[in-house]
């Protein structure tokens, strides 16, 4: 097998972004490791519109927004293999994969960028009670299903979860003829945009019930039914249980970073991103190996997966070039008050360029509060945010001249706006 | 006097709207913190808009259906009789993105077209 410099893992919209970017940055062996049979990643089963209002100031469909990059790698030159599943990446950066044509091959980049996506919260993570029939289908499988193999997985349907793939599942059901009866949310507020809460449910008169999850379901070979309950202080309360007939329950119960092959390399996980701990440049622990868009952390826009996998290709470029500044001190950043997580979790001010990107979300709905950060005791950066929700993901830019020279811990905090 | 009440969709706020309506014509809209809450309730009330997006069979391609988009907006009560106009359509791949799969869908004056390719087999 022919050597390569760069090997991403995922054709998505992360390795897309930082394959075209690395590219630009004068990487010139790059190969593209996919196990679709297309590139593109999740985009092509989400058709619905509202991608790429941030990068190309026009409002497109998931397929049209990963064509505007499968276009740009053709364009560049970018090889990739498709039908290709990555077995293992050892710490040396030694990536095993197969395929139907190349059988198993070895390959020996000098980098290497994670952009493996995320995966559903399948039914055995959410600890729902009763039977294991069939016709409960994660929303993003009913979603393939609906969209790319023209199939309808059922007619009465019933939908845990309110984050955007299951609100967008609702209205895709009932355009394609199968009756949406509503749907629940465990928390009292849903993790969704507003957008889609009144163009995918209020448009078509679906119920959302908030505080409210499934404790049964029902049904031996297929599903009949389930039963709702509403919760409080995270338990079902009795007597507030409700049948629905229905042969369909979709889960959209939030996003797992994949991480199996990140971990096996011995990369340092986040417990709380459940992706990689990166430094400023999207690095892991082990040297040359980079990672961006839902492998990192699971993201609301992909027009940020796409900004953030640009800077994961400059900086593997930067590394592959060779003879970067030396690393200087290193910064932990730390995160308190409702501030869930960041990422990235360490900075060194003499690796970055004039500007660090901090990304992170919250863990409630807070209002009229103000993003600061903190050098040590100093305030370095303070944003108003009028409103601050967990479905949001939110962006600081600091200037890193304010971080370079002695100091302490980088701290990113909420305050009283 | 007939009152509508709105959730703002223009940012994560969903300001609570109430639009007040005179035989049709907007009176007032509360509820509103910013000048776009106001906006979009106006043009929900009067003429809401939206664009469809769904699939559409194909056949000879190596996938079973091409996703597709109205490539503007439509009236909001015409969403099902798109839709319905599309059932009947059936096309041969190739399919190229920006090809119009159905002209003046639905009587709307807005034709539908792919929003992807789709090969041949």
């Amino acid at each position: 097998m022919k050597n390569v410099d760069l090997v991403i893992i995922g054709g998505g919209p992360a390795g897309l972004a930082a394959a075209v970017a690395a590219r630009k940055s004068g990487v010139q062996d790059i190969l593209i490791l996919e196990r679709d049979s297309e590139l593109g990643g999740i985009l092509n089963q989400c058709i619905h519109n509202g991608f790429g209002l941030h990068t190309f100031k026009e409002e497109l469909t998931g397929p049209e927004y990963a064509t505007r990059f499968v276009t740009q790698v053709r364009e560049l030159g970018i090889e990739y293999k498709l039908n290709t599943m990555v077995l293992d990446l050892a710490a040396d950066k030694t990536v095993t994969a197969m395929n139907k044509t190349d059988g198993l091959f070895q390959l020996h980049p000098k980098a290497v960028i994670l952009a493996m996506g995320c995966r559903e919260r399948p039914r055995g993570a959410l600890n729902i009670p009763g039977y294991r029939p069939a016709g409960i289908f994660t929303a993003g499988t009913a979603q393939r299903l609906v969209n790319m193999e023209g199939c309808l997985p059922g007619r009465r349907v019933v939908i845990l979860g309110s984050g955007d793939i299951g609100l967008i599942m609702a209205r895709r059901m009932t355009l394609e003829g199968a009756k949406v009866l509503c749907v629940a949310e465990l928390m009292p507020y849903s993790g969704g945009l507003k957008r889609n809460i009144v163009q995918c449910l209020d448009d078509f008169g679906i119920p959302l019930k908030l505080s409210h999850t499934v404790v049964d379901i029902q049904g031996k070979e297929r599903v009949t039914g389930i039963t709702l309950a509403r919760v409080e202080n995270g338990k079902p309360v009795p007597g507030t249980e409700e049948h629905y007939d229905c042969d369909t329950l979709l889960l959209s119960c939030g996003l797992l970073p994949e991480n199996e092959l990140s971990r096996a390399a011995g990369v340092a996980l986040n417990p709380v991103t459940g992706g990689p701990a990166v430094n400023e440049s999207l690095e892991t622990n082990l040297p040359g190996v980079f990672a961006a868009g839902n492998v990192l952390h699971v993201h609301d826009l992909v027009d940020y997966v796409s900004e953030e996998a640009a800077a994961a290709g400059e900086h593997a470029a930067a590394y592959i070039a060779g003879g970067g500044a030396a690393a200087g001190r290193t910064l932990p950043v730390r995160c308190e008050n409702g501030v869930r997580y960041t990422v990235p979790t360490t900075i060194r001010p003499d690796c970055a360029g004039d500007t660090v990107t901090l990304r992170f979300r919250v863990g409630g709905v807070y209002k009229n509060k103000k993003i600061a950060v903190y050098r040590g005791t100093d305030c370095i950066y303070s944003r108003k945010r009028p409103v601050l929700a967990p479905g949001e993901m939110e962006t600081v830019r600091l200037k890193a001249e304010l971080l370079r020279g002695p100091g302490d811990a980088v701290t990113v905090t909420l305050e009283e706006g | 006097m007939e009152k509508r009440e709105l959730i703002c969709i223009g940012c994560p706020m969903g300001c609570p709207l109430t639009v007040t309506l005179d035989g049709g014509a907007v009176v007032t809209v509360q509820g509103n913190t910013c000048p776009r809450g106001d906006a979009y309730a106006r043009r929900e009330v009067t003429a809401p808009t939206r664009i469809v997006t769904t699939t559409v069979r194909v056949t000879g391609g190596i996938l079973p259906a091409v996703s597709c988009k109205t490539r503007s907006d439509i009236p909001k009560e015409k969403i099902f009789d798109v839709v319905r106009a599309l059932k009947s359509v059936v096309v041969p791949a190739p399919v190229h993105i920006g090809q119009v799969l159905l002209p003046d869908a639905a009587g709307t004056g807005v034709d539908v077209v792919a929003t992807k390719d789709v090969a041949e087999v």
